[in-house]
């Protein structure tokens, strides 16, 4: 800054006192708060990376990606760890979830946005904030107990453990998310435009379709991904009603086993640490945890990127 | 009405004869259909909005209709058994209280900790937009990715075993984001004149922190926190990983005990086939819920109580 | 600026620049303030009256990017030194703010927050504080018997006046006004315009105005700014009749701002 020549007459001086050095220590203190999440993060990908890299030493990487057995609790002999059966179950539980909750999600973004009037939506709201708010584990005795068996009065061929149940109720779990999120966005999209577009005639569902669905479509679809990475990680639903029959197959009525069911499965097993289908859980942990993240930072991309100045 | 049906003849070219009258005019038009499209739509929206509702009374119903009967004082006076009448919650109920406690303090400091950094001490660097943008991605982490971190982590490298101080710990950082973001928000409220007036005075950022700025943001931290704490009390898969196991006959005693939880003791009896502790299953639910509602509604009662003071 | 009085000078500005960035919002002011005056700064919006101000308690440390240079003396120190104490500085420098801000804590809590800042406890000597400060601020006799009431529930022109005293309480030697009345209606205007008068008796009193009259009502002297420049600072009497710079006339006149 520049040269000070004064005097130190003191008047605006405090010894370093205790309190100084406290003042001084607190930023410290609290970025170590903050860099608790980032040692979180790195945690979960060392523990990943170095479990999976000698899950590998055993495991040949191809086989974990072309193989189509997924035998990893079998007897030793017998085991196959051929990663698909488990991504394929993962990606038809959470296809069911999207078939779902997608569109009912997003209709009831648009009901709430653009035709409920405020006393409406003030109780509709709280309840799909509750909705949301439902453990995992109550979903997951829905699926089993109310869902599979009516879904069984219609398919009486149909298993007690399938994907269908417990993809539907995956749906409604992440009814919500897709719901505020995508309100979000389109109550962000600025009063004016909706005028704009009500002062040529249009109907609300025009205006809702042709004008603030467009508008606020990168966020409506962020939500649609989120929503999506949140059925990939769900575990207690499927645990529950999917069951665990690793297979290759585009089957709703058939049981399934999902990546993430598989975690438990193993975990809740009497695996010795340090055996394959032990380092099986990291391998599969990896696979899980990269799949999120991509659908993660894609959503997070798509907000960011494609956000409309209004 | 007349006014839009004007301009759309505008729009459509026809408006050519300024003798027709609305009627024709809207014969002209495709307004009727356009209005009946609207009606069918607004009733589709509504059907998908109140599917969530319907939903939530289907669960409800469902888990009352099994488990009302079985919530008895046997019920909270006994621990798990193999005989579905002798059954109880005590280990479980207990078992959350511990890891909740435990969860509590650890989260606040870590959670407001972390937003008070970023709020009020970190430069708008490259840095500070890292920590948030992993704080965003964490969020979005499957929870038993955590279980995994969790069970390698704190119960192997760091050998605290299957105990409640390492379920309070991975469920700690699970629910962080949580906390975090909406302590941050809950701080970014506070309106900047009083941080102003407060350094006026010769108060030290520490001093204002935490005479002004924490004060007011409280509300909104505590209904972080108890919503940080519901998602927590709910989590299954994490704690299934780290190794809670179900079949306890004892309450914590400290920190370091075995426990379980209430969600990993419904899963264990949902798993099982006999009816009867499905029943178990849905009256262990019923209390869950119980505990989660009187939670939501202490955030609820903060937040009336606080909002009106500002 | 006559330094024939033998009135001591309560700040010595010498040259102080001061920069947001590249660009320049203060541009080399040299001014002394006497002690136990009022001073008003006037001028047209962004003229930088304000930030003047605010380098007096050095609250524009806050604004990432600000540069200053030059010096500002009080009691024979730069308060720019690195060896100053920001907190000392501002508990001799106080400050009441445009719009009134007062915590959202009782009235006794808000005016008893500065001296529990700066490490008082005694209850009873802080009772005498609340009871002094809020008598200097003239708000004493309407909230003696509520002063365990929220201070948010008090009118404007209240919480303006609790402002000025929770400022007090502290005892600074100079206190900061910046457009201290402009959210106020005119009858809370003038209690607060008396009251100023009150206070030179005891504090030098630094004041930011977008109102010409009120500057020429309550200033010994008044300093017009324009464009980060101090055009021309003088007793008030003698720069509304009779300025010496054209640019002080049309502004005073009305002609811009």
């Amino acid at each position: 800054m520049k040269n000070h020549s004064l005097g130190t007459a003191g008047r605006f001086r405090r010894s370093r006192s205790l309190g100084r050095t406290w003042e001084n220590m607190i930023p410290k203190l609290l970025l170590a708060c903050a860099l608790i999440s980032v040692f979180t993060t790195l945690g979960i990908i060392g523990t990943l990376i170095s479990e999976t890299t000698s899950f590998f030493s055993q495991v040949s990487f191809g086989e974990f990606f072309t193989e189509t057995k997924w035998t990893a609790l079998f007897h030793e002999s017998q085991q196959h760890f051929g990663v698909w059966p488990l991504i394929a179950g993962t990606l038809l539980v959470t296809g069911i979830a999207a078939i779902v909750a997608v569109p009912i999600g997003l209709a009831s973004a648009i009901y709430l946005s653009e035709y409920a009037n405020p006393k409406v939506s003030k109780v509709l709201k709280p309840i799909l904030e509750v909705l949301a708010g439902v453990p995992t584990i109550v979903y997951g005795f829905f699926a089993l107990t109310f869902v599979t068996p009516l879904l069984r009065g219609l398919l009486p061929e149909m298993g007690v453990f399938n994907a269908l149940s417990a993809g539907i109720v995956v749906g409604i779990m992440i009814i919500p998310l897709i719901a505020s999120l995508s309100e979000d966005a389109m109550s962000a999209v600025p009063k004016n435009i909706r005028e704009a577009a009500y002062a040529m005639g249009c109907t609300k569902f025009e205006v809702a379709l042709k004008v603030v669905v467009p508008a606020a479509l990168s966020g409506i679809i962020a939500s649609f991904v989120l929503g999506l990475s949140r059925a990939i990680g769900e575990t207690m639903i499927v645990t529950i009603a999917a069951g665990s029959t690793p297979q290759l197959t585009l089957d709703p009525t058939e049981s399934v086993q999902t990546m993430t069911s598989f975690i438990v499965q193993a975990a809740t097993g009497d695996n010795s640490f340090g055996s394959t289908a032990y380092g099986a859980i990291y391998a599969v942990g990896m696979t899980l945890f990269l799949f999120t993240l991509v659908m993660n930072l894609l959503a997070q991309y798509i907000s960011r990127r494609f956000k409309e100045e209004y | 009405m007349s006014a839009e049906e004007v301009v759309i003849h505008h729009q459509e070219g026809e408006s050519g004869s300024p003798t027709l009258s609305l009627v024709e005019k809207r014969e002209r038009s495709h307004f009727g259909f356009r209005r009946w499209k609207n009606r069918l739509a607004h009733g589709l929206f509504l059907i998908s909005t109140m599917i969530g509702v319907i939903v939530l009374g289907a669960l409800l119903w469902n888990v009352v209709k099994d488990g009302w009967a079985w919530v008895t004082p046997t019920f909270f006076n006994n621990f798990a058994s193999r005989l579905p009448e002798q059954a109880g919650i005590k280990a479980a109920f207990w078992g959350t209280i511990w890891v909740i406690g435990l969860t509590v303090p650890l989260t606040f400091i870590f959670g407001v900790g972390t937003a008070i950094y970023l709020e009020e001490y970190a430069r708008k660097n490259r840095f500070t937009r890292f920590i948030q943008l992993n704080i965003s991605n964490l969020a979005g982490v499957p929870s038993i990715v955590f279980g995994i971190l969790g069970l390698t982590l704190f119960v192997r490298l760091m050998g605290l075993g299957k105990t409640v101080l390492a379920g309070s710990l991975t469920m700690t950082l699970l629910v962080l984001p949580i906390v975090i973001v909406a302590a941050r928000e809950a701080i970014s409220s506070v309106p900047n004149n009083l941080r102003l007036a407060s350094l006026a005075m010769g108060a030290t950022q520490w001093q204002t922190i935490r005479r002004v700025v924490l004060p007011y943001s409280m509300p909104g931290i505590l209904t972080g926190v108890i919503l940080a704490l519901s998602r927590a009390i709910g989590e299954t898969a994490p704690l299934i990983m780290i190794g809670a196991v179900s079949f306890i006959a004892f309450t914590p005693g400290y920190a370091l005990d075995a426990f379980t939880v209430m969600p990993i003791q419904i899963y264990s009896w949902v798993s099982l086939p006999q009816p009867a502790f499905q029943h178990l299953a849905a009256a262990g639910i019923l209390v869950l819920l119980a505990m989660l509602l009187s939670m939501n509604a202490f955030a609820v009662f903060l937040r009336n109580r606080f909002s009106k003071d500002k | 600026m006559s330094q024939a009085t033998m009135t001591r000078n309560a700040i010595q500005i010498k040259d102080l620049d001061l920069y947001y960035g590249e660009k320049q919002a203060l541009k080399k002011i040299n001014m002394s303030i006497e002690e136990k005056t009022v001073v008003a700064l006037i001028g047209p919006s962004g003229c930088g009256k304000s930030t003047f101000l605010r380098t007096l308690n050095r609250m524009n440390d806050m604004i990432p990017g600000v540069r200053i240079d030059g010096t500002i003396t009080m009691h024979d120190e730069d308060i720019y030194n690195k060896e100053i104490d920001v907190e000392m500085l501002r508990k001799e420098v106080g400050m009441v703010f445009q719009a009134p801000n007062p915590f959202p804590k009782s009235i006794y809590d808000n005016v008893a927050y500065g001296p529990r800042v700066h490490g008082q406890r005694n209850r009873k000597i802080l009772d005498e504080i609340v009871e002094r400060s809020l008598r200097q601020a003239a708000l004493w006799e309407e909230v003696k018997d509520r002063l365990k009431d929220r201070a948010t529930g008090l009118s404007g022109g209240q919480q303006q006046r609790l402002c000025i005293a929770r400022t007090l309480a502290v005892e600074p030697e100079i206190v900061l006004m910046d457009e201290p009345t402009s959210a106020l209606d005119p009858i809370s205007t003038a209690k607060i315009e008396e009251l100023i008068q009150e206070l030179k008796q005891k504090y030098t009193i630094i004041i930011v105005t977008h109102n010409m009259q009120q500057a020429a009502r309550i200033s010994d002297r008044t300093a017009f700014f324009l464009n980060g420049e101090l055009v021309e600072e003088d007793k008030t009497e003698r720069l509304f009749s009779n300025p010496k710079d054209q640019r002080t006339e049309d502004y005073i006149t009305g002609r811009f701002g």
